[in-house]
């Protein structure tokens, strides 16, 4: 998903000499086509991630809509006062991107994971976050985001995330995409966890069940018309995010139900509260934080869900 | 009126406004009046009745808990009243104890948590001279900001990128909120410590009206981001309040504030 962010940047700032990347000395040669034409446009911050997150609201005062670009971690937790300071309070511009978000560089444990980043980046105000499941939709949502000219957290993968569509679907930011449609279950997936989220589906139709698998791409703002209309139409609402349980989608999703007069039961799955670490690939590190469909399933029969 | 009554007048102000809107941070605002007085009245290339002119230089303030002496000065600048500034820290006023997004005319942005302004500065620096513009950027710091990490690592990346449009002020008042900034912290050598990261480095009486001028003045043709270092006393101008640390936090009786207008020979 990286290289397809590096292609899009790449593309959209030719036309557009607004647009900005800082990047925290990482990428190697991801950004050299960038480079290629706008040099003075491409600028390795170092590895001084709270300075990027300031020097990028410092371009976006003087005009530019600056991208800031690094590990996931680096560029919500460890920056996270500039960016509360001078990217959200201050209303500037900056298109924030975690690359290789939740446990997708799972190997290299607790530094490089992040499961707080989307509780933190919704807290703010101002602040709009956005998970692609795959490179469609980072396509698809980026030039969304930088028409919005707004502070914007964009969570992404690392790459070869599988694709979750067949082709290019049609996006709108802040707006649901109905992967199919179903009838009592509504799974609910943020993210690159899709794949696991349509498995969940497929296990779910061997039991005789045909659920509504939605890929929910914005999570602030949240599509409350789709939410409102899927509190009349299903019994079940399964929330998946590579997130901590707490704070995250899921969360987002049952606070919003929590203030209606009644709603369907909410199943949220995701990272338990819990460190996941000694672990050597992402599936090893899903297994470890009962992140699989088996785990998933048995949950759901507990609840009697199915 | 000469610059040394405008900076007695802007210290005067201060001290009534802290004491009549109990507004702390006297003795931090003191200290950078001279700074002040000399970057809006001489060095900055600045419209007031025009304040987002975008051919202006710009200022920052990084030490946010002397926003008073930011107000104070803009305002006998006449970016507005003097009357207004008897507003700060109500609810609803402009002038908050730390300048916010609704902030006055000529406060460019947000500042209370330290370390954030060479930072911002040092974006808005290398934006301007990708756009080939000629904005310069000048920005005040504490001495006890500087123990913020990230003023270290813009200061990094600003030599790095030879910024030649970007001024670091340091008001080295040597107190910082509990104590000495040159014990809790290693600040010194300062200079040299500004040198080693790549800046062209001055030092100056940061009480002396024209060393100031001067100072920044031969900061301009400098092609690096150029550090002043101006050594100021914390409280300066009012007797009982100099390198007195209680006057970070104390608000002034109302006779106190008299001495200090006597002292300052403030009509």
């Amino acid at each position: 998903m990286r290289n397809a962010f590096a292609r899009v940047l790449t593309e959209l700032a030719k036309d557009d000499e607004s647009l900005l990347l800082y990047y925290a000395d990482i990428g190697n040669r991801l950004f050299n086509p960038l480079k290629e034409f706008a040099e003075g446009r491409t600028i390795n911050a170092g590895i001084a991630e709270a300075n990027m997150a300031s020097m990028a609201a410092g371009s976006a005062m003087m005009g530019y809509k600056p991208f800031i670009y690094t590990i996931t971690p680096f560029t919500t937790s460890r920056n996270f006062e500039q960016i509360k300071i001078d990217i959200a309070y201050q209303n500037q511009p900056v298109i924030i991107v975690g690359t290789g978000s939740g446990l997708s560089y799972a190997n290299l444990g607790p530094t490089h994971h992040s499961f707080e980043d989307i509780a933190l980046m919704r807290a703010l105000p101002n602040m709009h976050v956005i998970c692609p499941a795959d490179a469609y939709e980072l396509e698809q949502l980026m030039p969304q985001l930088i028409e919005l000219n707004a502070p914007c957290y964009f969570r992404i993968g690392k790459k070869n995330e599988p694709a979750v569509h067949d082709g290019q679907p049609t996006l709108t930011f802040g707006k649901v995409h109905v992967m199919h449609s179903g009838e009592r279950i509504a799974v609910l997936s943020t993210g690159t966890i899709m794949p696991l989220a349509q498995e969940l589906v497929r296990a779910l139709n061997e039991r005789g069940v045909s659920p509504e698998l939605v890929s929910f791409h914005t999570v602030k703002p949240l599509d409350e018309e789709y939410l409102n209309d899927a509190m009349t139409r299903f019994d079940h609402v399964i929330t998946l995010e590579e997130h901590n349980v707490s704070g995250g989608f899921g969360s987002a999703v049952l606070e919003y139900f929590s203030e209606q007069a009644s709603w369907p039961r909410v199943h949220r799955f995701g990272i338990p509260d819990r460190f996941i670490d000694q672990v050597h690939s992402t599936a090893d590190a899903r297994a470890k934080a009962d992140l699989t469909v088996a785990d998933i399933m048995g949950t759901l029969s507990e609840r009697g869900v199915v | 009126m000469t610059l040394n009554s405008i900076a007695a007048q802007i210290r005067y102000t201060l001290c009534d406004v802290s004491s009549q809107t109990k507004t702390p941070h006297l003795g931090s605002c003191l200290s950078c009046v001279d700074i002040l007085t000399v970057l809006y009245w001489r060095t900055m290339h600045i419209t007031p009745s025009d304040p987002d002119n975008p051919e202006r230089d710009y200022f920052l303030l990084g030490k946010g808990h002397a926003a008073s002496a930011l107000y104070t000065t803009l305002a006998y600048r006449d970016y507005f009243s003097p009357a207004a500034l008897y507003e700060h820290g109500q609810t609803g006023s402009q002038f908050e104890e730390h300048p916010g997004i609704h902030a006055p005319a000529g406060v460019e942005t947000v500042s209370g948590s330290l370390g954030h302004a060479l930072s911002l500065a040092t974006g808005m620096a290398l934006s301007t001279r990708l756009k080939g513009a000629k904005n310069r950027f000048y920005v005040l710091m504490g001495d006890g900001e500087l123990n913020e990490g990230t003023v270290w690592e813009a200061a990094m990346f600003a030599a790095g990128k030879r910024l030649s449009n970007l001024v670091a002020i340091v008001d080295f008042n040597k107190l910082q909120g509990t104590g000495e900034s040159t014990e809790i912290m290693h600040l010194e050598p300062l200079e040299e410590k500004w040198r080693a990261f790549g800046w062209h480095t001055i030092r100056v009486d940061g009480h002396d009206l024209n060393a100031l001028e001067q100072a920044l003045e031969a900061a301009k043709p400098i092609q690096q981001p150029v550090c002043i270092v101006a050594d100021t006393v914390k409280g300066k101008g009012v007797s009982f309040m100099e390198n007195d640390n209680n006057w970070h936090y104390r608000i002034p009786t109302a006779e106190e504030v008299d001495q200090a207008k006597q002292e300052l020979g403030v009509l």
